[in-house]
């Protein structure tokens, strides 16, 4: 079965539910997902988190993570 | 001084130099007219009258701007509309006599203050749609022609042979001058007319003078652009900005008229005469310091400019490549800005209107040109910008060098980079299925990633080739789409799914299949797809913060009111939300960038004395919106037919496309259409791709349905009388056209939704009557 048929427990992000990641921070998270646009903001379970944090705030499990890209380009 | 910077004493571009008998090309110019008028400051930000010039009569005359216009239509490019919907017949086209090419400011256009007030709007009806398109632009003209004593210019007529309109608001005088020996390509002619023009021999001078032309291939081509310049006086050299999309150099051309022509005695940063300098001054310090500070963590455009976004694009599965078949490709990479950068001179600052810290204009001067007329010369390149790198992407040229070439010959040339190298892309994909081939292409080989080809069909289209192709391919993909069809050389469903335009204008630079509220931010416009409308594909694809119709719709709202009235004021939006206070997130909501807003506010009000809030900014735009598409209407568009998009826009058209992304088609069909895994495994692909066709068409019209509920249209699309009366458009012919229109489509049975709702679902109003209750 392919990975993208399993449901998860873990972690929602941007109404997604992937897997949760042990130790995992913001900004490993924003990697993973591919996230490299530099105009974003990030809440967990609505709480903003500063830019500057990104490297040490750890995201929790069962957390519910809002990275919204700012619109820029166009 | 930044890191790789050079002393502007020490800067020669290495460009080559022309030598002209400029005294013997402005003696050969004959004044078929002349006028002079008194000069009058400029208050609140607006001069209060604009020129109006009839190149087939000769006639030039002055027009008060009413405290009423201003009311309804706020500056810009809604003084645009009214002066159209004043000059010009629902029966009229791009070459009618009477259409008429307008260029305007806005109240902000000339401050130097705050970044980005250096915007033009020119509006016109274009030979690619046939309705109004409007363009922005950056350059001296528009502040120069303000300080000349003007909101706008609006050009009617014909003139029998090449014109130049010269604009000098340092005698107060407007002439309309034969113009035989000139260039016609805009490096040329753009620098040309500057030193003929300039009053005295010296630098500063030469950036009083600035000029609007269109070159040798706006003659022969429906995506003519108008090239704007602005004297840098670091480089020595007429730098360009484009009016891009829709034709208006065509249209300029076909007026006969090699270039217009702005001088001022002087500029200075209070010459708008604001009404509360010290708010202006306050507000300016502000983002400045913000632009410095945060740009280079941000979107890096002081050094890198848009081009930026490739990478970002690339990234997230929207770069176009080979026609908009995907969205990223393993190419990409040589065309990331790191890549332009080290081509970019690094003289700043960069700004195409003074006072712009966001500096996005960059230049790469010196640069062989490697095909065509100017083969061996060295020219300066203005850009590239995202939208002519996507275009490389889209025709699969991944050598930056090329996409240089590209790009110094659409803007000498005159064509708008964004239709040609869309267009070409589209030719490439035809060419590639044997729809077209080397035969057809009048022996163009015009396959993708062939750079060559591709300069040879824009040298071709400069020199009014007459072969069958390069007649009809320079007239956009609506025209070729038409031709192959005719001529049977393709499945016609396969061509029309793939040629990527809508209302005859060919699309800006993003892949959009993901993101169906995107697909309305192209589709559901007034001109047609270009991004200056709305840009949601972030807050639709990956956000997910808008999942409803009535979220989308709302976004469809807002955006592009908010995007519109940039346009009423001569406003680049860049510093809008392409820097962002350090607080921002924050905010309330952070994708509207609330503080940067409110600084618009206040700007307005210190520059005009009026006291706005952030809701009748809004309301500005609603005005002017509303009146466009009403005037699309009365020339018989403006309707859902209208609206229609390419399925290239929505899905995967070919099978390749789907098999290139299967796991995420696949996903799609268990998920969003329900069917089992084990169906999808045994479902043929073409069953599967008419399934999601299927399901992507309706969900477009169910987008449209919710886009016009929100918007106070009918099902069909027609604002309607109530809307317009509620917004203070009350006049009598406007309203009442278009109740006729209405009635028309209600007996056409026209006035219906147009998605498919099953059980549970639910149109935006069951009521179709909905409008007349007001």
């Amino acid at each position: 079965m392919r990975s993208y048929w399993v449901k998860t427990v873990g972690i929602e992000v941007n109404g997604r539910k992937i897997d949760w990641v042990e130790n995992e921070t913001i900004k490993q998270l924003l990697r993973r997902m591919r996230y490299t646009f530099p105009l974003v903001v990030v809440k967990i379970n609505q709480k903003v988190i500063l830019r500057k944090d990104f490297p040490d705030v750890v995201v929790p499990d069962n957390s519910r993570v809002d990275v919204i890209h700012m619109i820029s380009g166009g | 001084m930044v890191d790789g910077q050079i002393p502007v004493e020490e800067y020669e571009t290495g460009n080559t130099k022309h030598k002209w008998n400029l005294k013997k090309i402005k003696s050969s110019h004959k004044v078929l007219a002349e006028y002079d008028y008194k000069k009058s400051e400029i208050k609140n930000g607006f001069a209060n009258r604009t020129l109006y010039i009839n190149l087939g009569t000769n006639q030039i005359k002055e027009k008060k701007i009413t405290e009423d216009m201003k009311k309804k239509f706020t500056g810009g490019r809604g003084f645009g509309l009214k002066l159209l919907w004043d000059s010009i017949k629902p029966t009229t086209h791009w070459d009618s006599e009477e259409n008429n090419l307008i260029i305007t400011t806005g109240p902000f256009c000339g401050i130097t203050q705050y970044p980005g007030c250096g915007k033009s709007l020119c509006l016109t009806i274009s030979p690619s749609t046939d309705i109004i398109c409007d363009s922005n632009v950056g350059g001296f003209f528009g502040p120069y022609l303000k300080f000349s004593g003007f909101d706008a210019v609006e050009i009617q007529g014909k003139a029998k042979e090449d014109v130049v309109i010269v604009i000098d608001g340092e005698k107060g005088k407007i002439s309309i001058e034969t113009a035989p020996l000139e260039e016609t390509d805009s490096h040329l002619v753009n620098e040309q007319l500057t030193h003929m023009y300039v009053s005295e021999d010296s630098e500063g001078s030469r950036q009083n003078v600035s000029v609007v032309s269109a070159g040798t291939a706006a003659e022969h081509s429906y995506w003519g652009c108008l090239n704007f310049s602005f004297w840098d006086i670091r480089r020595k050299v007429a730098r360009m900005k484009q009016a891009g999309r829709g034709g208006l150099g065509t249209v300029l051309r076909d007026k006969k008229i090699k270039a217009v022509v702005a001088k001022v005695e002087k500029f200075s940063g209070l010459q708008n005469n604001p009404a509360d300098p010290g708010s202006l001054a306050k507000l300016g310090t502000k983002i400045h310091r913000e632009i410095r500070d945060l740009d280079r963590y941000q979107c890096n455009m002081r050094t890198v400019g848009t081009g930026h976004l490739v990478e970002i694009m690339d990234e997230y599965d929207l770069l176009p490549t080979e026609n908009y078949r995907f969205g990223s490709f393993p190419k990409a990479s040589k065309i990331y800005s790191p890549n332009f950068y080290k081509l970019f001179t690094k003289v700043i600052p960069d700004g195409c209107w003074h006072g712009c810290t966001m500096a996005c204009a960059k230049t790469v001067d010196g640069f062989t040109v490697m095909t065509g007329p100017y083969k061996g010369q060295k020219v300066t390149v203005d850009g590239p910008e995202y939208e002519t790198l996507g275009c490389g992407a889209n025709m699969s040229l991944w050598d930056p060098l090329w996409i240089l070439e590209f790009n110094f010959y659409c803007d000498t040339y005159g064509l708008d980079t964004i239709s040609t190298g869309t267009a070409i892309a589209f030719y490439m994909e035809m060419y590639e299925y044997g729809i077209l081939n080397k035969e057809r292409c009048d022996g163009l080989e015009l396959c993708f990633g062939n750079a060559e080809a591709a300069l040879e069909f824009m040298h071709r289209i400069a020199r009014g080739d007459k072969g069958e192709f390069v007649g009809v391919a320079a007239k956009g993909i609506r025209r070729v789409k038409d031709w192959l069809i005719e001529k049977e050389w393709g499945d016609k469903q396969l061509i029309e799914d793939t040629g990527m335009e809508s209302k005859g204008l060919e699309y800006s630079e993003y892949v959009t299949k993901e993101s169906l509220a995107m697909q309305g931010g192209y589709g559901l416009t007034l001109k047609g797809p270009q991004h200056d409308e709305a840009w949601l594909i972030f807050m639709d694809m990956v956000n997910n913060a808008i999942p409803t119709f009535a979220d989308k719709a709302e976004a469809l709202h807002y955006f592009p009111m908010w995007r519109t009235w940039f346009g009423l004021n001569g406003l680049c939006k860049l510093p809008w939300n392409d820097v962002e206070p350090v607080n921002n997130a924050e905010a309330d909501d952070p994708s509207k960038v609330p503080e940067h807003v409110q600084n618009y506010v206040e700007l307005q009000n210190a520059i005009t004395g009026w006291n706005v809030n952030k809701e009748e900014l809004i309301l500005q735009s609603e005005r002017c919106y509303n009146w466009q598409r009403a005037m699309n209407v009365w020339m018989g568009r403006g309707r859902r037919k209208d609206d229609w998009i390419p399925y290239r826009s929505m899905g995967p058209v070919t099978k390749m496309e789907y098999v290139s992304r299967k796991e995420r088609y696949d996903k799609q069909l268990v998920e969003i259409l329900g069917l089992s895994e084990k169906e999808v495994e045994d479902m043929d692909i073409e069953k599967k791709m008419k399934l999601l066709y299927d399901y992507k068409q309706d969900q477009y019209q169910k987008l449209a349905d919710a886009v016009y509920y929100r918007r106070g249209w009918t099902p069909n699309g027609v604002p309607t009388p109530q809307k317009m009366k509620q917004l203070g458009m009350d006049e009598p012919k406007m309203l009442k056209m278009i109740q006729k229109k209405i009635d028309e489509d209600e007996k056409a049975g026209l006035n219906v939704w147009g998605g498919k709702y099953k059980r549970g679902e639910n149109p935006p109003s069951k009521d179709l009557d909905y409008w007349e209750k007001g």
